[in-house]
């Protein structure tokens, strides 16, 4: 098994209006592995991203570095790095590529310069010069993914990173990543509402829902074999040419509302599986071998 | 009700801190003008007077600023503002209360017709951008741009000496004796035409062009787009959606102007000799009255914030959502 | 950059010119008495002359600097103010918000005028600087109200958090992330802060409360109206130096329109006449 460097237990993210966002979520990322969280909107997936990378403080829980407690903020970003969604915002408009690229190298010090930044993203040494209005979706993706490779990390959380791209350049991100992380031994989390991409990118998959992850395990085995009602839903609704076009159960309703998730099961109100305990107990986790697992009621027989 | 249980209190807040800022200027800065104008009326001055002058500018030694404080407010709950040098012995309170319903009467009028008449300028200009309604905007940023009581110089000029058809200072004929006459409120009406017009000339192109480019901002709005393509009337869209949601930040900005407005009030009647508040500022500052001058701001002070707390209700009336501004 | 702006930006150069020869090009001393007693301008007077036979032209000419010194003084000190009042409230958030926030609220109510003539005659020298220092005090207030909200908006944008993900300190993200998207914002606030001083301090000359020994427009209207100009018909004592602050004002006010509509595309009226805002087919 890859070293493990970091490590999420138990982290809670309530906001102060009452919204939980987060609820009880243990992850670990390894060197040179990909994991990929999955979940619709709301589901509070970017909340992780942003609690792991210590921007927004977390309500409970804690978070290990190599083990051990993270210590300043400065030390802990050299280490892990973040990328965000809208590269159309991540980038400020009034800085040039080079101010952007030129201040994580300042900050923790390297020896790198912003040429072989912009060369490691595949990007030309004269895109330094332009502000990023001048750059296309993709090309300003690539710039936020040089600057968090400045600070030479080992974490990338990487929040939707393509989601906000055209179709046809997605892959080319998702392959740049994937290449950056076999070269520089990278742990990588993919966040992304899309499960067949958790599928192509990732090693391990966990599922999101209602600010609780619901199902995880080798991402094979998550995307082929889905156990949780969620995850079958979720997936029966990917487009997929090879399936045939089958009617299949439309979920119910809305996405829980974080204000007040009802008791017992947070997905027992859409789930088509639900029964009268779902209502009333949160269900365990079930594990089902090769380290895959789900939290519902349907496997308790399994564990027992 | 919380919003306006929270403007409440900071209304309150802001009297507070304007009252202590007017004991404490006092006695921040030299005292030496008060104690030299107490000297003069010395002889004049009953004890009392003197005691409650002391009160008011801290120049008794001997207690602490803690017992001065208590004592200040202990005045100011009984209506003791000081004596005025300007107009003495007469209590400032007393020549405030005279002059204070000249200035609410002048100043009431002339900001609802100029807001009133800005704001369906406004609401017109911004509807027919883009033509020569245009032509407004430098125009009416000249008049704005001209300080209140130049603008009344101006007016006293060429309607009161070179016409002759208005009266050029005062607000009603100096012989006359005030009472409840039609006689005489047709004088004080004839009186307050000039500095009236002054003021909302003045003052209207800070509303049009506020109405103007809010109309311009919201009318991107999709619910605009969404009313004309539901095929209602030009005039239909304009009023009953553009400009329905374009007063909103228009009256709120209202409120806050008002502190601007009154400023300008104050000197339109000084230039006019107006009998109101503005024109006793005038004489107090010509004769280094500070007992009168600080009675002055108090009062105008506590006026614009209970006008405030009006403009609050006017919003809250007017906008459905009750939408709370931060601050 | 349109016509109107232009005109703004000629026109303030032409007042920033005079304010800087304005001493040297002006033909008499504007405090010399002279044996033409309340003239109408003349080719030897081109604004006539006062009461006590002083060249009106002369004391607009040389008062043209006091009148900008302090509006520009005035505009810096409370710019500066209002940045960092504004935008540390609306970064920083939480209870130093609520502190900072109602400080600029009570300031934007509290009249002004009746504030600034109270805390100018306490004083026992009232220099032009003095003046602006007083003025700049009371006139932070709007555009720290402003520049919060705009701060408020930008505080959470991704580029600030990025920019915080990389381990900027706090400091540095306000200055260098936040400050250069407010840039417009700054700027309108700055000049119609140099609007609202220069009126004031105008004002303030007028009503006799700031030092009437330095000539600015405001001495020169407060010396007509108190020799009583009006009813004797000099209406050239007053009306240039009225005219060169209406004109001023117009020029800060164009300027600050260029700068709106720079920092917010709607308001740009489109070049032909469009009635109404949505391209609708009529009969």
């Amino acid at each position: 098994m890859n070293e493990v460097v970091l490590e999420a237990r138990g982290l809670t993210k309530h906001y102060r209006r009452g919204a939980r966002a987060v609820e009880d979520v243990s992850l670990v990322l390894r060197r040179g592995r990909v994991t990929a969280l999955v979940g619709e909107s709301g589901s509070g997936k970017s909340t992780v991203a942003k609690l792991l990378a210590r921007l927004v403080p977390a309500t409970s829980g804690e978070i290990l570095l190599r083990g051990e407690k993270p210590g300043r903020f400065r030390e802990y970003c050299r280490s892990v790095q973040m990328i965000f969604q809208d590269p159309f915002a991540s980038l400020n408009p009034v800085h040039r590529i080079r101010y952007t690229l030129t201040r994580p190298l300042k900050i923790h010090r390297r020896s790198e310069t912003p040429e072989q930044l912009l060369e490691a993203v595949q990007l030309p040494a004269d895109f330094l010069d332009r502000y990023p209005h001048e750059l296309s979706g993709g090309q300003r993706q690539r710039v936020a993914i040089a600057r968090a490779l400045a600070a030479q990390p080992s974490v990338l959380l990487a929040d939707e990173p393509v989601s906000m791209l055209d179709v046809s350049i997605r892959l080319g991100v998702l392959n740049l990543l994937r290449d950056l992380k076999e070269r520089l031994h990278l742990a990588v989390l993919y966040i992304t509402h899309d499960i067949a991409s958790a599928r192509y990118f990732a090693d391990e998959t966990f599922v999101m829902y209602g600010g609780q992850v619901v199902e995880g395990g080798d991402s094979e085995t998550v995307t082929q074999h889905p156990a949780h009602p969620y995850t079958q839903l979720l997936i029966a609704s990917a487009p997929d040419p090879d399936r045939p076009a089958t009617s299949t159960p439309t979920p119910l309703g809305e996405p829980p509302s974080l204000g007040s998730p009802p008791d017992g099961c947070r997905f027992s109100p859409r789930c088509p599986q639900a029964t009268p305990r779902c209502w009333t107990d949160a269900p365990p986790r079930c594990s089902l071998g090769d380290g895959h697992w789900a939290a519902c009621w349907l496997y308790e027989e399994v564990v027992a | 009700m919380r919003f306006l249980l929270r403007r409440t209190v900071f209304y309150l807040v802001t009297a507070w801190a304007a009252i202590t800022v007017n004991f404490l200027l006092p006695r921040l800065l030299p005292g030496d003008p008060v104690q030299a104008m107490i000297t003069r009326f010395q002889g004049r001055l009953s004890g009392d007077a003197v005691q409650s002058l002391y009160v008011l500018f801290g120049l008794d030694q001997n207690t602490s600023v803690l017992e001065q404080y208590l004592s200040y407010w202990g005045n100011l709950l009984t209506g003791d503002l000081g004596l005025s040098f300007t107009f003495f012995p007469t209590p400032v309170s007393e020549v405030l209360g005279q002059s204070m319903p000249w200035t609410l009467g002048l100043m009431g009028v002339t900001t609802v017709i100029s807001f009133g008449l800005g704001t369906v300028i406004g609401v017109y200009a911004g509807w027919r951008r883009g033509t020569w309604v245009d032509a407004l905007v430098p125009v009416t940023t000249f008049f704005s741009a001209i300080p209140y009581f130049w603008l009344g110089l101006i007016a006293i000029a060429v309607f009161a000496v070179n016409w002759q058809v208005f009266p050029a200072a005062g607000g009603y004929p100096a012989g006359m004796e005030p009472g409840f006459s039609g006689e005489f409120a047709g004088a004080v009406l004839y009186h307050a035409v000039l500095p009236a017009v002054t003021i909302v000339v003045s003052s209207v192109a800070g509303w049009i062009l506020g109405m103007r480019n809010m109309m311009v901002t919201v009318s991107a709005e999709d619910y605009v787009l969404v009313a004309h393509a539901k095929g209602l009337s030009q005039r239909r869209v304009m009023i009953s959606y553009a400009a329905r949601n374009a007063i909103l930040p228009s009256v709120s900005g209202f409120a806050l102007s008002l502190g601007f407005v009154v400023g300008g009030t104050l000197l339109v009647e000084m230039v006019f000799s107006y009998p109101g508040i503005g024109y006793v500022l005038f004489q107090g500052v010509n004769a280094k009255d500070y007992p009168l001058m600080q009675g002055v701001f108090l009062v105008v002070t506590l006026a614009v914030l209970v006008a405030n707390l009006l403009a609050d209700v006017g919003y809250l009336l007017l906008d459905p959502r009750t939408r709370r501004e931060a601050w | 950059m349109n016509a109107k702006t232009r005109a703004g930006l000629a026109l303030l150069g032409f007042f920033g010119l005079i304010a800087v020869v304005g001493p040297w090009i002006a033909p008499y001393d504007p405090s010399a008495m002279g044996p033409d007693l309340l003239q109408p301008p003349s080719g030897a007077h081109w604004f006539g002359t006062t009461m006590t036979g002083q060249d009106v032209f002369s004391q607009v000419l040389v008062g043209t600097r006091g009148v900008l010194v302090v509006g520009l003084v005035a505009g810096v000190l409370a710019t500066v103010l209002s940045i960092v009042i504004g935008v540390s409230a609306g970064f920083l958030g939480g209870a130093a918000d609520e502190l900072l926030s109602a400080l600029s609220n009570i300031f934007l109510v509290v009249p002004a005028l009746p504030l600034i003539i109270i805390v100018a005659s306490f004083l026992p020298d009232s220099g032009d600087l003095l003046i602006a220092v007083v003025i700049s005090l009371t006139a932070w207030a709007w555009g720290a109200r402003v520049l919060r909200a705009q701060t408020l908006s930008l505080r959470n944008r991704d580029y600030v958090l990025a920019a915080r993900a990389t381990g900027e300190r706090t400091w540095r993200l306000i200055v260098f992330e936040v400050l250069p998207n407010l840039t417009a914002v700054i700027a309108s606030g700055f000049v119609g802060t140099v609007i609202f001083a220069v009126l004031l301090e105008i004002t303030l000359s007028f009503i006799g409360v700031a030092s009437i020994s330095n000539w600015n427009w405001g001495t020169v209207l407060f010396w007509a109206q108190s020799n009583q100009a009006l009813s004797q018909g000099a209406w050239w004592w007053f009306v240039p130096a009225g005219l060169c602050i209406a004109f001023l004002g117009t020029a800060l006010a164009l300027v600050n329109f260029g700068i709106d509509e720079y920092a917010n595309p709607r308001l740009r009226s489109a070049g032909r006449g469009k009635v109404g805002f949505t391209p609708v087919e009529r009969s």
